[in-house]
């Protein structure tokens, strides 16, 4: 069963990840990586990451795309034109990244220690309770920072993004 | 290994091959929001390797790092998209290509 979902969401990530190269309109993009979120959150799941796949729903799936999409409907962005210049990295770009592909299976092939597979329900670290007990006795200082860089990401966004009153 | 499980190395392979997804669509696209997307692909491969080696430790550190990359995704898609209103409101234009005066 473990191996089902995980083949079942592992191809639909990879089919989202590949139609949001191919898309040439920004909304359809959106869509696909909205596709690739969702199947990554039942993988979260599968690993015993109750709460991170909560939080990849509602962060990402949800929040930061609406935020996405806003943009995309606010600029009325359409499809990009047909290309015109073909750069260096257009040209060498997907050859070296398929040999970067092959070079990371090859290295978790031959570095990784053999081990018994990922199972559901082995480990259960990763639920909203264990998730808070470290979040608020070892990575306390981390959290508080982080509040500062979300303050600081709301007023940057606020002074980019607001009108000039003349 | 039981024939039920999944090996570590199948989610970490899954994770490089979204990350190269990312990348390329880091290269190829040409819109200024797709290519931020591609961006937001990328974090989220290096998630998943960070809540499988999570798994594979029996710890929940990994988490904890992904959900701040998630908290800093967060903050930088806000920030990047206001920055992206900025340059169509100066520009009238989402091309990365058309946007180059910093790069003569």
């Amino acid at each position: 069963m473990d191996l089902i979902i995980f083949l079942i969401c592992s191809v639909i990530a990879v089919a989202c990840g590949i139609n949001l190269v191919l898309q040439k309109h920004p909304i359809s993009a959106a869509l696909s990586l909205v596709g690739v979120m969702g199947s990554l959150a039942v993988l979260y799941l599968l690993l015993g990451g109750a709460f991170i796949a909560a939080a990849q729903i509602i962060v990402y799936a949800g929040a930061v795309m609406v935020l996405f999409i806003f943009v995309i409907m606010l600029l009325n962005a359409g499809a990009e034109p047909a290309g015109r210049k073909r750069s260096y990295a257009r040209l060498f770009g997907p050859p070296l990244l398929a040999i970067f592909v092959l070079l990371i299976a090859y290295a978790i092939q031959a570095r990784l220690p053999r081990s018994e597979g990922v199972q559901f329900g082995r480990f259960t670290g990763g639920s909203p309770e264990g998730i808070g007990i470290k979040v608020f006795t070892d990575y306390l200082l981390p959290f508080e920072v982080v509040s500062v860089l979300i303050l600081i990401a709301i007023l940057g966004a606020i002074v980019l993004a607001h009108k000039e009153i003349r | 290994m039981q024939a039920n499980s999944v090996p570590l190395s199948w989610y970490l392979l899954l994770s490089a091959i979204l990350f190269a997804l990312g990348v390329a669509g880091f290269i190829w696209r040409r819109n200024i929001i797709t290519v931020f997307m591609s961006i937001e692909l990328m974090l989220n491969a290096v998630n998943l390797s960070f809540v499988a080696f999570s798994y594979q430790l029996r710890q929940a550190d990994g988490h904890i790092f992904s959900l701040f990359v998630m908290v800093v995704a967060a903050a930088e898609a806000a920030v990047g998209l206001a920055i992206i209103l900025t340059v169509f409101k100066n520009r009238q234009t989402l091309e990365i290509d058309e946007v180059e005066s910093m790069k003569y």
